[in-house]
C-alpha cells in the first residue's frame, strides 16, 4: 500500500531515469510513523511571485500531506536573502529534523545552511545550489544546460534547417546563461539552422510581450522560437497573436499548465521543455528518507545519494497527457 | 468643476505652448533617435513597426499622464506598477470573469481608484511623505496581488475584453486610441482648468497655495485617485493585450514613468513641467528599446546605453535652459 503510493508519487514527480521508480527501502524496516514519532520537515523557499515558485511550495505541501508521519514547518514569502536567512535560523531553533531549502541565492544562503548541517540538521538543497558541498546532505534540482540541449535537439530534429529566435529569461542569472549555452551547443549539430535573434525578456509576461512584438518587426520570416520560460511565454504568445503571425512554431520552457493545454489543443506552442516544480515534492520524499535513514529502493544504495539531477523531458502533443498533472 | 479661466495668454508658438520654453533639447534627442533608427534598420520606418512602438508605449504612456500631475504637484507615486498588477489580477479571477467584460473593466478601474484614494488619504490627511506612503502601497499591493492569484497567471477567456488590447480601429490598435484620449483629456485638465492650475500651484509652493485659499489636502487626495485611475486604465490595456492577469507584471513601471516625466522636463520638486514633454519622454524610451531589439543588441549593452541616453537628455536640456 505505502509502497505503491510512493511509486506513484515519484512517477508524478517525473524525476529522471536515474531514480525512476524510487520508493522506500524494503518493508523490513519499521516505518517511523508506526513508532508514533513525527518527522519535522522545515521548508524554506522564496516568495511565490512567479508561477514556478508558487508551484514549488504547492508541490511541497501536497507531498508532505501524503505522509501521516511528516509534519511540514513552512516559511515562505521572503523576498530577500537576508529575510530567508532569518526564517531558516528560526527553523534551526525550532529543532526541525531535516530542512528543505530553495535559496533566494545559493551563495548568500550557504553560511546558514552550513550552520544547520553543523547543528545536526540534514539539508536537502532544492534547485539553486549552495556554493559549498558542506552546506547540504543532498542536492536535487533541474538541469538548465540540459533544458537548452533538449530544446535545441527538438527544434533541430523538427526543422533540420531554418531561422530560429531565442527569447531568454534574465541575462544576469547564471541559469539563463546555462540554458542558452545548452541550446547553442545542441544546435551545433544542425549547421543549417541559424539563431537570427536572441533577446532577454526578464521572466515576466509583459516584458515577454514587448520584446517579442519588437523581434517580430525585425524578422519577417522565422521557423521556430525557443522561449525559456512559460510565464513570460504568455506575453510572447500574445505578441505573436497580435502580429497575426503563424509561419513558425514555438517551444516553451518549464512546463506550465497553460503551455501544456496549448500543446494539447494544437496551438502555436508545439512543445515545452520541463523544468518541473515536482522537484519540490521529490525533495520532501528525500528529506523523509534521510530522516528515516533509508535509501532509494530499486537502487543498491543504502542511503539517499548526494545529488539528483532531473531530466529535462520534452513535452509534445504525443506525450502531453502524461505530464498534464505536473503542469503548474 | 471649472471656474472662469484666467485671461488668455499672449499667443505663443505651438512648440512653446506644448513643451514650455526648455524642451528644444528633448525634441532634438527625439529626432536624433528617430533618424538613428531609420538609418540602422530597414524595418524601423514601416507602418507596422511604428504601430508596434505606439502600442508598446501606451501602457507606460497612460501611467505617465497621471505621474506628470503627481510630480507637478510636488509628489511621487511609487505604487503605479503594483496597481497595474493588482487591478489586473482582481479583474481576472474566475469570479470576476463570470460577470462579463464590462464588470471586469469596472473592477480594474475601481480597484486602482481605491488604492489611489488610500494613497491620497495617507498623504493628505495622514501627513505621510508621498515617497513612503506609496512605497508601502507598492509592497502591500504586490503582496495582495500575489495572494489573490496564488502567483499563477490567470488566463482571460472573454473575447470582448481581450479585444480592448488588440482590436484595430481605423487600422490603429485600440490601446493607441485609449492612450491618445488619456493624453488629450490630461492636457485639457492640466492647461485649461482651475484644477490644473491648482496642481501646478501647490507643486510650486504648497503653503502659499493654502494661504491663497486652495484646499491643498483635497487637491492632493484627488490627484492620487487620478494617478491610480491612470494605472487602472493601463492595467486594462495590458491585461487585455496579454489576455492574462498576473501579479508579476508592471515591475518597475513606476521608475519608467518617473524617468519619462523627468526627461520630459518636469522638475522633480514640482511646480514646473509639461505633459507633452512626458509623452515625448515615454516615446524616447520605447523607441530606444525598439531599435535595440531590431538590431538584436544584448541586454547588457541595452542597459548601459539607456543610462547614457537618460543622462545625455537631461544634460542637454539643462544646458539649453540655463543658456536662456
Amino acid at each position: 500500500m505505502k509502497r505503491s503510493e510512493l511509486v506513484q508519487s515519484v512517477a508524478v514527480a517525473a524525476v529522471g531515469a536515474a531514480v525512476a521508480g524510487a520508493a522506500t527501502a524494503s518493508a523490513g524496516k519499521p516505518a517511523l510513523a508506526q513508532s508514533g514519532k513525527k518527522i519535522n520537515v522545515g521548508f524554506s523557499a522564496p516568495g511565490a511571485n512567479h508561477g514556478w515558485l508558487a508551484a514549488i511550495t504547492k508541490n511541497a505541501k501536497a507531498q508532505a500531506a501524503k505522509y501521516p508521519d511528516v509534519e511540514l514547518a513552512l516559511t515562505e514569502g521572503n523576498s530577500t536573502s537576508a529575510e530567508q536567512i532569518g526564517q531558516i535560523e528560526t527553523l534551526i531553533n525550532r529543532k526541525v529534523d531535516v530542512l528543505v531549502i530553495l535559496p533566494q541565492e545559493g551563495q548568500a544562503l550557504t553560511a546558514v545552511a552550513t550552520k544547520a548541517m553543523r547543528a545536526g540538521i540534514p539539508v536537502v538543497n532544492l534547485d539553486r545550489i549552495f556554493s559549498s558541498p558542506l552546506a547540504y546532505r543532498t542536492w536535487i534540482g533541474g538541469d538548465n544546460y540540459g533544458m537548452g540541449v533538449s530544446a535545441g535537439n527538438y527544434i533541430g530534429q523538427t526543422l533540420k534547417k531554418g531561422k530560429v529566435v531565442e527569447i531568454a529569461g534574465l541575462d544576469s542569472l547564471e541559469l539563463t546563461k546555462q540554458r542558452s549555452a545548452g541550446f547553442a551547443d545542441a544546435l551545433k549539430n544542425y549547421p543549417d539552422i541559424t539563431v537570427v535573434a536572441r533577446q532577454a525578456a526578464d521572466f515576466t509576461p509583459d516584458t515577454g510581450e514587448r520584446v517579442m512584438a519588437n523581434v517580430l518587426q525585425a524578422q519577417p520570416h522565422i521557423d521556430a522560437v525557443w522561449n525559456h520560460d512559460d510565464d513570460q511565454g504568455i506575453g510572447v504568445e500574445a505578441a505573436i497573436r497580435n502580429a497575426h503571425r503563424s509561419e513558425f512554431f514555438m517551444v516553451g520552457g518549464a512546463g506550465s499548465k497553460h503551455a501544456m493545454e496549448v500543446i494539447r489543443a494544437g496551438g502555436i506552442i508545439k512543445a515545452t521543455v520541463l523544468y518541473s516544480p515536482s522537484m519540490a515534492a521529490s525533495a520532501i520524499n528525500l528529506a523523509r528518507l534521510i530522516a528515516l535513514n533509508r535509501g532509494l529502493a530499486e537502487t543498491a544504495e543504502k542511503v539517499v545519494p548526494s545529488s539528483i539531477t532531473l531530466y529535462s523531458a520534452v513535452v509534445t502533443r504525443d506525450n502531453v497527457a502524461q505530464y498534464l498533472d505536473v503542469g503548474f | 468643476m471649472s471656474r472662469p479661466l484666467v485671461a488668455a495668454a499672449p499667443p505663443r508658438s505651438l512648440r512653446r505652448r506644448l513643451f514650455g520654453a526648455h524642451n528644444i533639447g528633448l525634441l532634438g534627442a527625439f529626432a536624433a533617435i528617430v533618424v538613428a533608427g531609420a538609418v540602422l534598420s530597414p524595418y524601423f520606418l514601416t507602418a507596422s513597426n511604428l504601430l508596434t512602438i505606439l502600442t508598446s508605449a501606451s501602457v507606460i504612456g497612460v501611467i505617465s499622464v497621471g505621474m506628470t500631475f503627481i510630480i507637478l504637484a510636488g509628489g511621487i507615486d511609487l505604487s503605479v506598477g503594483a496597481i497595474v498588477a493588482l487591478a489586473g489580477v482582481c479583474a481576472t479571477t474566475p469570479g470576476s470573469q463570470s460577470l462579463g467584460w464590462l464588470v471586469m473593466v469596472g473592477i480594474c478601474l475601481a480597484v486602482s481608484a481605491a488604492v489611489g484614494l488610500l494613497n491620497g488619504a495617507l498623504i493628505a490627511y495622514g501627513r505621510m511623505v508621498p515617497f513612503i506612503a506609496t512605497l508601502a502601497m507598492l509592497v502591500a499591493a504586490r503582496g495582495l496581488a500575489q495572494h489573490i492569484s496564488g502567483g499563477v497567471p490567470q488566463t482571460v477567456n472573454d473575447a470582448t475584453f481581450n479585444n480592448i488590447g488588440s482590436a484595430l480601429v481605423l487600422g490603429i490598435p485600440a490601446p493607441v486610441w485609449v492612450f491618445a484620449a488619456v493624453v488629450v483629456v490630461g492636457w485639457i485638465v492640466l492647461n485649461r482648468t482651475t484644477f490644473g492650475r491648482r496642481t501646478i500651484a501647490i507643486g510650486g509652493n504648497a503653503e502659499a497655495s493654502r494661504l491663497a485659499g486652495i484646499d491643498v489636502a483635497r487637491q492632493t487626495l484627488v490627484l492620487y485617485v487620478l494617478s491610480g485611475l491612470c494605472a487602472g486604465i493601463a492595467s486594462v490595456l495590458l491585461t487585455a493585450r496579454l489576455t492574462s492577469g498576473s501579479n508579476d507584471v508592471g515591475n518597475l513601471y513606476e521608475l519608467d514613468a518617473i524617468a519619462a516625466v523627468i526627461i520630459g522636463g518636469t522638475r522633480l520638486s514640482g511646480g514646473r513641467g509639461t505633459l507633452a514633454g512626458s509623452i515625448v519622454g515615454v516615446l524616447i524610451f520605447t523607441l530606444i528599446s525598439n531599435i535595440f531589439v531590431l538590431e538584436n543588441l544584448p541586454s547588457d549593452i541595452q542597459s548601459i546605453a539607456k543610462g547614457v541616453i537618460i543622462v545625455a537628455a537631461v544634460l542637454l536640456q539643462r544646458r539649453n535652459s540655463s543658456s536662456r
